[in-house]
């Protein structure tokens, strides 16, 4: 945040008290410095978390103080893991009971592409339940790697604007039971990488 | 190799008490290895339990294996263990493909069996007569893409990704995650009379507490 102290010290008088800022700046200072994270860890990147979490890496110097474990007094979601089709809908729900402004980090390779688990039974990206806003590469990533998705987040936040009303919309469900179309669905859920070869039937 | 003797002598006494219902055996990796008949494989398991001399009391796991070779039939593996004589007993049963997937349930032998047979009914498709709720375990109660341990189950399921999510987030919360499945409540009649006792006990103490 830019403080606008310096016209005040030319003038010749400081006053202690008050400042001067965009609001914006104030806002999406506020917001990105106490991000307080809902952890959702379903697998080994979990583990990981719990390591940024403790004393060694330490998630507080970031203003994540609180993990919350409560959706209502969360600001961002961590799914830390693989997510099978039968979490789905508990995602889903963790998600919209998480009160505006929200945010949301997918960790490792599962929870953004469905990682080596391309089968029947696992999500091929949580972005196709919930909207992402970081991924956070790596199988699992190391606490650093979680440590840099989350200031990208902050970066993210800090670029935000408060007068920009369609940021906030809490998204409904589609007339296909979806939150995107379902080609879309399709689509982010195609294999990829060596896997491009197969098909659906092998 | 003497212990491998002594470990098949339970196929021997299988077989002079049972005669044609028991299949071949073979000791592999010092297991023993008892092909039974499908239609008498209760019977031979409550005599495995119950007959002094083998007393397998403990049944360690049901599954079930479907083979790559497409003319194989499928097997039901159950892998006994009987705790007072140190000893395992692995029992198969071969269900060919064009008869019923379907053996009798040993729920009524080992109360362990319930959700061990419920996976794989779930997994195989392979039925279990007499089960008291032969139901899905691993995969949602509204799952409806067939079994997906078969051979002939496509790696990603039978549906597209989109209706599979579609489904996935349909799925009935409460349904499946009920309070109910995880309360003894009802299982309390089926208890030994001593842990009963014990049971009311630690409940009139912790009452007075």
């Amino acid at each position: 945040m830019e403080l606008t102290a310096g016209a005040g010290e030319r003038a010749g008088f400081v006053s202690p008290n008050w400042v001067t800022t965009r609001l914006d700046d104030l806002v999406n200072w506020s917001r990105a410095n106490s991000l307080w994270p809902m952890a959702f860890g379903t697998a080994c990147c979990a583990i990981e978390f719990m390591a940024t979490a403790a004393s060694r890496f330490d998630l507080a110097r970031f203003g994540m103080e609180r993990v919350a474990y409560s959706p209502r007094q969360a600001d961002v979601l961590i799914c830390a893991g693989r997510l099978p089709f039968k979490l789905a809908p508990v995602i889903r729900r963790i998600w919209d009971q998480m009160p505006q402004p929200k945010w949301c980090i997918s960790m490792g390779a599962c929870a953004s592409t469905g990682g080596i688990f391309d089968n029947y039974a696992m999500v091929q990206g949580i972005d196709t339940i919930v909207p992402v806003d970081v991924y956070v590469p790596g199988c699992p990533p190391r606490p650093e790697g979680l440590l840099y998705g989350i200031m990208l987040l902050q970066k993210k936040i800090k670029r935000e604007t408060v007068f920009d009303p369609t940021l906030r919309v809490e998204q409904l469900a589609n007339e296909h039971g979806l939150f995107l179309e379902p080609a879309a669905v399709d689509e982010l859920s195609e294999p990829f990488g060596n896997s491009v070869q197969q098909t659906r039937s092998a | 190799m003497t212990a491998a003797v002594n470990e098949s002598s339970s196929a021997a006494a299988l077989r002079a008490a049972f005669g044609a219902a028991i299949g071949r055996s073979a000791v592999v990796h010092g297991a023993t290895i008892v092909h039974v008949s499908r239609e008498r494989a209760h019977e031979i398991l409550a005599w495995l339990r119950d007959t002094p001399g083998e007393r397998y009391d403990y049944l360690t796991d049901v599954t079930a294996v479907e083979y790559r070779d497409r003319e194989r039939p499928l097997e039901v593996v159950y892998q006994l263990r009987s705790i007072p004589r140190n000893a395992f007993l692995r029992v198969k049963i071969e269900l060919d493909r064009s008869g019923p997937l379907e053996v009798d349930s040993v729920v009524d032998l080992w109360q362990g069996a319930n959700w061990l047979e419920r996976e794989v009914w779930d997994m195989f498709g392979i039925r279990f007569a007499g089960h008291p709720d032969l139901r899905r375990i691993l995969m949602w109660e509204t799952y409806d893409e067939g079994h997906p341990l078969r051979k002939d189950f496509p790696l990603r399921g039978r549906f597209s990704r989109a209706e599979q999510v579609r489904r996935a987030l349909g799925a009935d919360l409460a349904a499946h995650y009920s309070m109910g499945e995880l309360s003894i409540a009802e299982a309390y009649d089926a208890l030994p009379a001593d842990m009963r006792q014990r049971l009311k006990d630690e409940a009139g103490a912790g009452g007075s507490a």
